[in-house]
């Protein structure tokens, strides 16, 4: 359902909440020039600004890596927690336990999650940890200049030469198996997209999967790269056009359903999907999964919503937990009474 | 062929290092009549996974509804059934509860280790076996009596399954009428025993009654052991350790437990779900105040307790070494970020797999330093299953104190077996305290904080939760280099500084940690030091030397680390100070030696690392030993 919600007098250039965009940035990044990276992380401070997001609910998690740094470079407002290689999501399902009325963001590499995190990747989707979870996705591990990740493609080349002949990890194919309900595939380049994608997540409830190719203009950024910036471009494949209507605005436009899909989100809000070449529903998983693979066999890089489930219970709701964060119970709410001990105690004697 | 794990098989025992062998003859006292009353060990053999665990936690909750102390051990094997398991009782007029080494009575029902388990008896011993397992004429040196349990048990039920699990509860009953317990208490024990199972509890009595019937009929009394009804039990529990603890985190507040199963730590949180379920369900809301989450591995449990205890949760995991060693990256993080966390290490004897079943007090040193680089962490130590419901609260205390790690360091002996002990008292005197955390208020106060800023001078910054509503609330937790106000710095004096003042914050928790149990009344040249469970063999091994070598000792138990500077003193006020552990390095003494070392020279070690509990005969004879070596 959309709802319509009165906003405040907005002062110039403010959202919803009354913020600027300014107030939704982070730090200067320390990436190359040029980095993917830095383009997503523009994309992140416009989705949340735009979305209308109070920075000072949201978590920014990381594990080790190019990417992993990022989250400094974004809403400073924010609680951040740069923790350990392949192993953020353990944290970050720690702290929405902790507390669930946090909205957490995590940003991952390939190495990140493919190889080292694979672990906790696939448990994080499982339990579907309310979380949206980006992978920026370059191929290579680039601050120990630059080997081969587990998302490389087979027969793609390093700076040196060196020919990667193992078979990729599709993280977006392994979500859908493992049952998340959002699994995106977009590009540093299409900001439209990735911010309309963004907005989305931020809208779902569980877990929000984005794999981002996000080229390395260092050591991935060459001719026979599968992850460089002209790569992407050429073979860019716009599985649908996406657009994405907040909760707090109308739907005013009649669409066309056989023209562009209107699916309606945890929140209340909507993604619109428009037609291209192929008629693709992404609330069917045994189409999104024909489609990915038929694309991959194609060597096309496929983007837009690949998957979509919005009623699917997160974890917090699976573990029943009250509306109250845990973090915040009084004393006197999580220690039991002196009758609870003595009637433990009578049940030893 | 199957190992046999303790006893001495009719034969002197060489220690370790030691060249003391134990006398196999009974070191009880007899009175004028020859009868030896409330002051004697038990040894149940079967078979693993046979049901005989309730049978023998009757025998011992018998005894204790006697009014007589007792304690339980069960030893058993990393298997779900099939092989050989012991259940060892001890019961002893005194309050000793520490293992006892000999064996006064068998009882075997396993055709694996009957001849074996004949021959542990002392000379002087009894045993109850299985009729057809053939032990008669073994041994002619101890009182010998069988029964035919399993056809005994076809009398009760004609269901085979069940047959085999009643034939234990036989044993039980005719244990019961040769040692002179009151049918009447073996009865209340099983109701205990099957408390939900109404049905179960109606057919094991009938059990039980059966193997009493069948020993007064048939199996006059020739041995000396006996239990008569005392009162030093009234008022007291039986709980495991595990248990104990579950009770303790629950009671402190815990609001976050993330684990991976693992002997012999699974109790544990097991336990806590349980009771969980009980009494931490909010009133108004019908919700748990409480997550816990069974993780994919114990680098994701321990990720998750660091993730909640960010945030704001009291949240703990419960493991055991190899855990321990999983854990070994994210404790590094927890300490160098300085997030509040709790971990039992509910130890087991290692290196590597080890022996999963057996107990250990091998983790201290690595526990202690655990993760890469320079770092210390708190750690709690408890003996009792008292001061496991107790450190359980304090240590989120001081989790949120000191906004770092801390490790409670049980044992298997302790969280696994059952002990007597006083009944727990409400936790007035342990409230609950959640450490240096702004609230939005303080920040407007304040008008912001920064993160890792010594302002009091303890060592301990001020922390913000996430979800805090102010602008200045949030900061960057990173376990990268980082200044003060939590900025990415590999500047070489903001790292000096970070690391000097991490090490005065964990050493203010010298006076923060349960102080060290001093006896020091005797004034003697010699002192001895223990921690954890190999405290229960330390009050016997003292009468022992007191009473047949009159050699007076005094005593500290360590409770926590970093150390009590009052250990320091103790170690100076002697001459020789023993440490008793359960590992085979003497960590905690290496440990002693690092934090005192102009008392180094002073340290010995006595060491028991073969996986069984120490006894206090063990230790006497090795601390005899050393100082026969000093004269």
């Amino acid at each position: 359902m959309s709802t319509v919600q009165e906003p405040q007098k907005p002062k110039a250039n403010t959202n919803r909440v009354g913020l600027l965009m300014q107030d939704y940035k982070g730090k200067e990044s320390t990436l190359c020039a040029g980095c993917g990276h830095d383009a997503i992380t523009s994309q992140i401070i416009r989705s949340f600004f735009l979305y209308g997001v109070e920075p000072h609910r949201v978590i920014k998690l990381s594990g080790i890596g190019c990417s992993s740094k990022t989250p400094a470079y974004f809403l400073d407002r924010a609680h951040g927690f740069n923790a350990v290689h392949g192993r953020m999501p353990a944290v970050g399902t720690g702290a929405v336990l902790a507390n669930r009325t946090l909205i957490a963001i995590g940003v991952s590499g390939d190495g990140d999650t493919a190889s080292i995190g694979t672990g906790q990747f696939v448990h994080m989707l499982r339990r579907n940890i309310p979380m949206i979870y980006i992978m920026e996705n370059n191929g290579v591990y680039g601050l120990t200049k630059g080997q081969f990740s587990a998302t490389a493609d087979p027969g793609s080349t390093l700076k040196s030469g060196v020919v990667n002949d193992l078979p990729p990890i599709d993280c977006c194919a392994l979500a859908i198996e493992l049952g998340c309900g959002y699994v995106a595939r977009s590009f540093a380049g299409d900001p439209k997209q990735l911010v309309a994608l963004l907005e989305g997540a931020l809208a779902h409830c569980g877990t929000a999967f984005l794999d981002v190719i996000s080229p390395c203009v260092t050591f991935n950024n060459h001719e026979g790269s599968t992850k460089s910036y002209k790569y992407a471009k050429e073979t860019e494949e716009l599985l649908h056009e996406v657009s994405f209507i907040p909760f707090y605005e109308p739907i005013t436009v009649d669409y066309d359903e056989g023209v562009t899909k209107v699916i309606e989100l945890h929140d209340g809000s909507h993604i619109t999907l428009r037609k291209l070449e192929r008629d693709f529903d992404p609330r069917n998983k045994l189409q999104s999964l024909h489609v990915i693979l038929e694309s991959t066999e194609r060597r096309e890089f496929l983007t837009g919503l690949l998957y979509v489930d919005p009623k699917k219970p997160d974890f917090t709701e699976l573990l029943n937990l009250p509306e109250e964060p845990l973090a915040r119970l009084a004393p006197e709410e999580v220690r039991p009474s002196r009758a609870a001990l003595q009637e433990i105690m009578e049940s030893l004697h | 062929m199957i190992k046999f794990p303790f006893g001495n098989r009719g034969k002197g025992v060489i220690l370790d290092n030691t060249h003391i062998s134990i006398m196999t003859e009974r070191k009880g006292r007899s009175d004028a009549q020859g009868s030896v009353i409330n002051d004697f060990s038990i040894q149940v053999a079967t078979v693993n996974g046979s049901g005989s665990q309730s049978a023998n936690s009757v025998l011992m909750r018998s005894i204790f509804q006697m009014g007589v102390p007792v304690t339980g051990k069960n030893l058993f094997p990393s298997n779900i059934a099939g092989l050989p398991t012991w259940f060892t009782i001890r019961a002893n007029k005194n309050g000793y509860i520490a293992r006892k080494a000999e064996i006064d009575f068998a009882v075997t029902v396993n055709p694996q280790t009957a001849r074996e388990d004949a021959l542990s008896v002392v000379k002087g011993g009894a045993l109850l076996a299985e009729a057809s397992l053939g032990l008669k004429g073994l041994r002619s040196d101890i009182t010998y009596y069988e029964a035919p349990f399993l056809s005994l048990a076809a009398q009760v039920s004609a269901e085979v399954r069940l047959r085999k699990l009643l034939s234990n509860m036989i044993y039980v009953g005719a244990m019961a009428e040769l040692l002179g317990i009151e049918p009447a208490e073996v009865e209340k024990a099983i109701r205990t025993q099957f408390a939900s199972k109404l049905k179960a509890a109606e057919i094991n009595i009938k059990a039980a009654q059966m193997g009493f019937d069948y020993a007064r009929a048939n199996l006059p009394k020739r041995d000396p052991f006996r239990i008569e009804r005392m009162d030093k039990t009234r008022g007291m529990i039986i709980v495991d350790g595990n248990t104990a603890a579950a009770l303790g985190a629950i009671f402190g507040g815990c609001t976050v437990a993330a684990w991976y199963p693992i002997t012999p730590s699974t109790s544990l949180v097991e336990q806590m779900i349980a009771y969980m379920k009980q009494y931490r369900m909010d009133p108004k809301t019908g919700k748990p105040t409480f997550a816990i989450v069974q993780a994919e591995d114990e680098l994701a449990a321990v990720g998750m307790v660091i993730g909640a205890g960010w945030a704001g949760a009291r949240a703990m995991t419960s493991t055991s070494g190899p855990g321990i060693s999983l854990m070994s990256e994210f404790v590094g993080l927890s300490y160098f970020a300085e997030v509040p966390a709790v971990i039992w290490d509910v130890q087991r004897i290692g290196p590597s797999t080890g022996l999963p079943t057996r107990t250990s007090q091998g983790d201290i040193l690595s526990a202690y330093v655990l993760s890469h680089g320079d770092t210390k962490h708190i750690m709690l130590i408890p003996a009792t299953v008292e001061e496991c419901f107790r450190f359980a609260q304090e240590a989120f205390n001081l989790a949120e104190r000191f906004q770092t790690t801390v490790f409670c360091m049980s044992d298997l002996d302790l969280g696994m077996n059952n002990w007597m002990s006083n009944a727990f008292q409400y936790p007035d005197d342990i409230p609950i305290e959640r450490g240096k955390v702004l609230s939005e208020e303080d920040l407007e106060r304040l008008g912001g904080f920064s993160r890792y800023l010594d302002v009091d001078g303890d060592g301990i910054p001020y922390r913000t939760l996430p979800g805090t509503r102010h602008p200045a609330a949030g900061y960057f937790a990173r376990g990268s280099g980082h200044d003060e106000h939590a900025e990415y710095s590999e500047r070489p004096e903001d790292y000096v500084s970070l690391m000097d003042r991490l090490a005065r914050k964990i050493d203010g928790a010298r006076s923060f940690v349960p102080a060290p149990v001093i006896d020091n009344g005797a004034g003697a040249k010699i002192g001895i030091i223990a921690y954890g469970t190999t405290h229960h063999a330390i009050g016997e091994c003292r009468d022992q030397l007191l009473a047949e070598n009159d050699l007076a000792t005094d005593y500290l138990r360590i409770r926590g680390l970093p150390f009590n500077l009052e250990i320091g003193s103790f170690l100076a006020q002697h001459d020789r100070v023993y440490v008793v552990e359960q590992n085979r390095d003497g960590q905690m003494r290496s440990l002693l030696s690092l934090d005192f070392p102009k008392q180094a020279t002073k340290l010995r070690s006595v060491l028991h690392y073969n996986g069984i509990p120490v006894d206090a005969r063990y230790v006497t004879n090795a601390i005899l030993m050393q100082e026969k070596e000093t004269d």
